[in-house]
């Protein structure tokens, strides 16, 4: 028996210096670094630390239909380069569009010239009769499928690059099933900012004004097939009202944003108003030199996701690949758009389906009260046992301490997340722990009153009360495993500190307090027990 | 020796027709709850509903009305408010109409600052919970919640007999419709961390339930009374001392979280230290007498 009890004391030395080694980092800053930098910490939730939780439904079929559009207007020009006429355009589902072609020999130099193009699109002839022909297209399912996975992963790319520029601490963004974008900001203090700057698509649209349309038709809903209708934001520097005015514009972008090569923040001198300074690649800068040249005196739309920032004149040829977005933007504004013109567009829009906002203040403030009601919670266990149980009582308070010790390290150890609900499965977790030890010294009592010797007792009492406690364990952490199967975040963080908490105090309550009692035995039987 | 419940000899056999008759009426309001639950009747949260919840600090005390007309005026009026006792703090929550994916927070943020512009708030959370993810949620809750009450009777069987196993879990299913029942009735709100909750005391419900059914186990192999009446009894009153005094502990852990832990753990510690009340109650006066019904009176030997 001696021999057992040193090995067993040994163990839970062991245990409780690694223990402590694990468990300080997370609790204090004053620690050599090369111990509190190479430690696995346990990490605070975002409840806890405040922050932002935020999942996006990335609408794919959005970006199917828009790579669809622009492989209709890229028929569209091979056709016009090889002199055939279009006589309309009309969309067929989301992957696919039909062309009419007037009458005449048109069909198969048309077929021809298309299927030289891009391998993306089928293209197959429709019906060819005495007043036309049409040509069916639609994406191979390879092409779609790629867009698809495309839309989310170039979305998780982008969103992580805006959040990096915008400087958020160990930012979360995962993909999440097929078309679902979860992001996790913790400590961020600006909330509504950083959800503007991931919910935004971003895309950025040079077109140019249709001026011979009337806007008023198009008001009724008279408007050309390729024009559309979009609103002029205006804002009013001394009131900070916000107008918008109608203004019809072509649908096809002269220049998009994926030419944009960087992105400035600069000041208006006399107003101190900001605005966003672009410059283009090479390529874009081409184009712009092009599209500046062929429209001198023309007005110029400058849309970010279907808003019209500005349109101005062109006054002359642009050749420097610069262009200016205004639009009496504040600083944070202009600097919010300047980062997502810099990291990119999203390939597809998304649409915030799940936001759950902590400001700073409730998560220091949940991480008092929830320490407090910790400490007033493990006092009244701990103080009921020694009334109650008298030194058994102290034994069983002292494997609470080492329970709860040995928790954090497990915590520690495996950089679980501690969540406010994680802090009450703690609590909870107190409170069921002392639970084996009343079952085993209740049965010990029972055998005393027996008439048994101290000794025969205690083993005796550990020895009945061992298959109990351990069933009454066993259904508690089969409900938490499935919480934390099924549970979100913070609820995974209360499964997480409950279940380690039961199942660690199979080994404190069972083994811990018992090497207690047969340490006192070892030499001489015990003759009274104080429980 | 420190005693809470000395020496007993109470006839719980005797008691039962009284103990089912006061569960049989809670648990049948407990399913009507259910049910009204199910069609939407309840105070669901935002996360199993879908919505929006804003808590809102306000500098200097505010009136609940004004508060409520500056939100309905701007558009919601349906917005439910609730202040938090003792601080400028509101709950506000607009719930979700049918589908429409809908992102008020914003919005009513802004009504706020409009309204109460000499009267500066600071916004502690935001939830804004969409139609499909609070159908998700809700699937989830309910799944996991049958996957448990499946799992625990299998544990049971195994480790026992299955008509314990059934029995356990009969109690089980009483003491969470129970809570539902409770908490409908008082109007609290039913969200994620209450299914938590709920999950959390059919476990621990168990705690109970199997400590007295070890006994019983226990006193079947030693044959220290003749019928199974007298036996569960023997074993109920043997082990009263320590199914109360388990309780008891954890209890005083709840009662520390409920009024010390903050508003967000407020209604979950309530469902906790209700719960553990009413599993302590069922172990005692549900889940044995079922046993004892469906067994007879024979003293068959069971497992172990």
């Amino acid at each position: 028996m001696g021999k057992s009890i040193w090995g067993r004391t040994t163990l839970i030395a062991v245990l409780t210096a690694a223990s402590i080694i694990l468990v300080l980092p997370s609790l204090t800053d004053s620690l050599p670094v090369a111990w509190k930098e190479k430690s696995p910490k346990i990490h605070l939730g975002l409840d806890l630390q405040g922050g932002v939780f935020l999942r996006l439904a990335v609408e794919i079929d959005k970006a199917i239909e828009n790579t669809t559009l622009r492989y209709a207007d890229d028929a569209r020009a091979i056709l016009r380069e090889k002199g055939i006429p279009v006589l309309a355009m009309a969309k067929n589902g989301i992957d696919g569009f039909s062309l009419t072609l007037p009458p005449g020999d048109f069909a198969d130099r048309a077929m021809k010239g298309l299927k030289e193009g891009v391998g993306t699109v089928d293209y197959t002839l429709g019906s060819v009769t005495s007043s036309g022909a049409t040509i069916q297209a639609r994406m191979t399912p390879g092409e779609v499928q790629a867009i698809r996975a495309n839309a989310v992963t170039q979305g998780v790319e982008t969103i992580r690059n805006r959040i990096d520029q915008f400087g958020v601490r160990e930012p979360q963004i995962v993909a999440e099933g097929e078309d679902r974008i979860v992001v996790q900001l913790p400590g961020v203090k600006d909330q509504q900012r950083a959800i503007e700057l991931v919910g935004k698509t971003a895309l950025l649209e040079f077109k140019l004004v249709d001026e011979g349309a009337s806007v008023e038709e198009a008001l009724k809903g008279n408007l050309r097939e390729d024009d559309q209708l979009l609103y002029l934001k205006n804002v009013e520097p001394q009131t900070g009202r916000a107008t918008k005015t109608p203004i019809v514009v072509r649908k096809r972008a002269v220049l998009t944003g994926d030419t944009i090569k960087t992105a400035r923040v600069n000041f208006q001198s006399q107003q101190g108003g900001a605005y966003v300074s672009l410059s283009f690649d090479n390529r874009g800068a081409r184009i712009f030199d092009r599209v500046t040249a062929e429209n001198v005196k023309r007005r110029l739309a400058i849309v970010l996701d279907d808003t019209v920032y500005s349109a101005p004149v062109i006054q002359e040829r642009i050749s420097g690949g610069e262009a200016q977005i205004t639009g009496s933007f504040t600083p944070e504004e202009a600097s919010d758009l300047a980062i997502v013109l810099r990291a990119g567009s999203l390939p597809a829009p998304v649409k915030i389906i799940q936001n759950v906002s902590v400001g700073p203040s409730l998560g220091r403030d949940s991480i008092q009260k929830g320490i407090r009601a910790a400490f007033i919670g493990g006092f009244l266990v701990i103080g009921f046992m020694l009334v109650y149980y008298r030194f058994a009582g102290l034994v069983a308070d002292v494997a609470l301490v080492f329970n709860i010790l040995f928790l954090l390290a497990g915590m520690s150890a495996l950089e679980a997340t501690l969540t406010l609900p994680g802090i009450a499965g703690i609590i909870l977790a107190i409170g069921m722990a002392v639970d084996s030890n009343v079952l085993i010294f209740e049965r010990i009592r029972e055998e005393l009153r027996s008439k048994k010797t101290v000794r025969a007792s205690i083993d005796a009492g550990y020895e009945k009360a061992f298959w109990t406690v351990v069933d009454s364990h066993v259904t508690t952490l089969i409900t938490s495993m499935i919480l934390f199967q099924f549970g979100t975040g913070p609820i995974k963080g209360f499964a997480v500190t409950l279940s380690m908490g039961v199942a660690i105090n199979l080994f404190t309550a069972l083994v811990c307090t018992k090497v207690v009692f047969d340490y006192l035995n070892a030499r001489r039987p015990m003759q009274t027990l104080s429980i | 020796m420190l005693e809470l419940i000395k020496h007993t000899d109470i006839d719980f056999m005797k008691l039962k027709k009284y103990a089912f008759a006061f569960s049989g009426v809670i648990v049948l309001f407990g399913l009507y709850a259910v049910f009204q639950i199910y069609a939407g009747r309840a105070n669901l949260g935002i996360d199993l509903a879908g919505g929006t919840a804003i808590q809102v600090r306000f500098a200097q005390p505010v009136a609940m009305d004004q508060v409520r007309q500056s939100i309905a005026g701007g558009g919601f009026p349906e917005a439910s408010l609730q202040a938090v006792s003792g601080e400028n703090i509101f709950i506000i929550k607009v719930s979700a109409r049918g589908k429409e994916e809908r992102m008020v927070g914003e919005k009513v943020v802004g009504l706020l600052r409009e309204g109460f512009p000499s009267n500066p708030q600071t916004v502690e959370s935001v939830a804004e919970i969409g139609p499909a993810i609070g159908k998700k949620l809700r699937t989830d809750a309910v799944f996991a919640l049958f996957v448990s009450a499946a799992a625990i009777i299998i544990y049971l069987a195994w480790r026992f007999e299955f008509k314990f196993g059934v029995a356990a879990a009969l109690a089980t299913f009483h003491d969470v419709i129970m809570l539902v029942g409770i908490f409908y009735l008082l109007g609290r709100e039913m969200d994620l961390l209450f299914i938590t909750a709920l999950l959390t005391i059919g476990g621990y419900s168990l705690t109970d339930t199997v400590v007295v059914f070890d006994r019983i186990r226990e006193n079947i192999r030693l044959r220290k009374r003749s019928t199974f009446s007298e036996t569960i009894n023997l074993s109920v009153n043997e082990v009263l001392s320590r199914t109360v005094i388990t309780s008891l502990t954890t209890f005083l852990a709840c009662v520390a979280l409920l009024l010390f832990g903050g508003v967000v753990l407020r209604d979950f510690s309530l469902a906790l230290a209700i719960g553990i009340i009413i599993g302590t109650y069922s172990s005692i006066f549900v889940a044995s007498p079922i046993v004892a019904m469906w067994r007879g009176e024979k003293m068959i030997q069971v497992k172990r």
